[in-house]
């Protein structure tokens, strides 16, 4: 019983149509004008040669054939996948590892949840600059630990150093991931059946197996959701770079997103960050499709 | 049987602890900053992280807000994102009506656009924003900042509030509609105020975002005196390099705002999260 009583007439038909044109006009214009235009002009810009004082030159793929042999850009992308595999990885293990537990009502679970989602409410600005305190080669905890607990060997500018600047990084996202990926799992243990994993184990199962065999594959829609924003999250990365390390040292710590705004607003080559805008866009659309495609079938079933 | 139950109590407490393990390493920087903005930065070097304070004093958060400008950057932060939150959700309330509501050709089209826009990787849109910004006079200004923040969560909003919408029985539209209500009317009248929850959720998670949000603001802000909390932060970590305790007490200056919503709001906030993923 989901469609309108009395189908309406041509006329009426007419009118619905009319109507919703109204009431799209203006978000629809507004998201033309602010999104979708600037997205379609950076496609155009990534042809062209373009300082931004005088007018785009039209250059062809020029700026994608000098991709191909720009090792800071191979080094960003690196970095990006290097993100991807942490993130698709790590938050998500503890995040579902952490509703399981918490989802129960064990001692203090509120002050553990909040605990974990705080780092989500704080901006990357301010999770960046305390972690890189923590990192500080003198001050900072986290040397100053290692030499209180007799490992000073292990000590080191993490920031400072080309080997350990961008893991360094790669922890506070995850820091700041692990609650996120929490409260799609809590939300998404709200809707397993709970008699299923009853009937599991009173038919012998361990709780492993039947969180194995019971909870997960019920928890696998919300899954595929967590996997596909984690790896656009993962592309996305900017603010914690920009703050931390800029990208340094040598590039080690870059990542396409800071190498897109690197060469277009402090060195003005906007047709060549252009194009690597265009690159890093391609690989998330084919994730972003997915979970659209995914959005088509269900509406299909709607 | 005595054994099962004592190996269970015993992975019971394994597993307490480790999430209590896990919880204490979780806070440390947030308390690490807390411990830092309240003492001094002579103190921290001569006598090491881990000494006993000599004293505590809120000096840092004075010189954060008066020499870093906090006073300035954090009513900016809202000057810039109150009235974005108020534009995006109330136009997306107007589209997500109209895409659950009517049958229109080109509604999927308009629907997927809607979507696939809020996921986009920001850089794909900075240079042409830019551009736009700077040709219509709005670059430097809360205008352009408030306009960009207001369109790109016009994705997210619209995706969430239409599928929130697709769950009110179109009945009482209907029977509305027949008794001679226009649409705007049951757009506002009866929509609206049952969809007050899915506003409520979009707003604190929006409010966070926008007021977090430092791309934009690097982008479309050079002026010191105009920028919001996130990008004015990052200023000053060139200017008190030398002083750490400035920049945590700055850091959580810069966290109240957002802290706040989510103490009071945190159900909203939570649900918010999850609204665009399952119906």
């Amino acid at each position: 019983m989901k469609t309108v009583l009395q189908r309406p007439g041509r006329k009426g038909r007419r009118k619905e149509i009319r109507t919703a044109f109204a009431f799209l006009f203006l978000p629809v214009t507004i998201y033309l004008v602010w999104i979708i235009g600037p997205m379609l002009y950076t496609f155009y810009l990534s042809l062209t040669d373009w300082d931004m004082f005088t007018a785009p030159r039209f250059v062809g793929l020029s700026n994608f054939r000098r991709l191909s042999n720009d090792p800071v850009f191979h080094r960003s992308l690196l970095n990006n996948l290097k993100w991807m595999a942490v993130f698709i990885t790590i938050p998500i293990a503890a995040g579902l590892a952490l509703a399981m537990v918490l989802n129960r009502k064990v001692r203090g679970s509120t002050f553990f949840k909040v605990s974990f989602f705080l780092p989500m409410v704080l901006s990357l600005v301010v999770a960046g600059l305390v972690w890189s305190w923590l990192y500080n080669p003198a001050y900072g905890l986290i040397n100053v630990l290692l030499r209180t607990v007799g490992l000073p060997y292990l000590a080191r500018g993490w920031l400072a150093s080309a080997n350990t600047a961008m893991e360094s990084i790669i922890a506070v996202g995850v820091w700041r991931q692990v609650g996120y990926v929490m409260v799609f799992y809590l939300a998404g243990l709200q809707s397993v059946n709970q008699d299923l994993v009853d009937a599991s184990r009173v038919d012998g199962a361990s709780s492993w197996k039947s969180f194995r065999h019971v909870v997960l594959p019920q928890l696998a829609p919300i899954t595929t959701v967590v996997i596909v924003i984690s790896i656009i999250d993962s592309l996305r990365v900017f603010a914690l770079v920009s703050v931390m390390t800029g990208g340094g040292p040598h590039n080690s710590s870059n990542v396409l997103a800071n190498y897109v705004y690197l060469t277009g607003f402090q060195w003005y080559q906007m047709g060549y960050a252009a194009a690597i805008a265009v690159v890093l866009f391609l690989l998330a659309s084919v994730f972003i499709v997915f979970y659209l495609s995914r959005i088509a079938k269900e509406e299909d079933h709607a | 049987m005595h054994n099962y139950q004592l190996r269970k109590r015993i992975v019971v407490w394994v597993v307490f602890c480790m999430v209590l393990i896990l919880t204490v390493v979780w806070l440390t920087p947030i308390l690490v900053a807390l411990l830092t903005s309240l003492r001094s930065y002579d103190d921290i070097m001569l006598r090491g992280f881990f000494a006993v304070p000599e004293e505590l004093s809120f000096d840092s958060y004075l010189r954060a807000w008066r020499q870093g400008r906090m006073r300035q950057y954090l009513p900016n932060s809202f000057m810039i994102t109150l009235p974005a939150l108020g534009a995006t959700l109330l136009l997306s309330s107007l589209s997500a009506y109209a895409i659950s509501r009517f049958r229109f050709p080109g509604r999927r089209p308009i629907y997927y656009m809607f979507i696939f826009g809020m996921m986009l990787p920001l850089q794909i849109l900075m240079i042409p924003v830019f551009g736009l910004s700077n040709s219509v006079g709005l670059y430097d200004t809360y205008i352009g900042l408030i306009a960009i923040h207001t369109a790109f969560f016009l994705g997210f909003n619209t995706f969430v509030l239409k599928n929130y919408m697709s769950t009110v029985p179109p009945q009482i539209f209907d029977s509305a509609h027949i008794d001679g209500c226009s649409e705007l009317r049951i757009w506002w009248q009866i929509m609206l105020p049952l969809t007050l929850p899915a506003f409520a959720a979009l707003a604190t998670l929006l409010f966070t975002w926008i007021f977090n949000d430092y791309l934009w603001a690097l982008i479309l802000i050079r002026t010191g005196a105009k920028m919001p909390v996130t990008t004015g932060l990052a200023s000053l970590q060139g200017e008190f390099v030398t002083d750490w305790t400035v920049i945590m007490a700055g850091s959580l200056i810069a966290t109240v705002p957002t802290l706040t919503v989510f103490i009071f709001l945190q159900r909203y906030f939570i649900e918010g999260l999850t609204m665009g993923s399952n119906k």
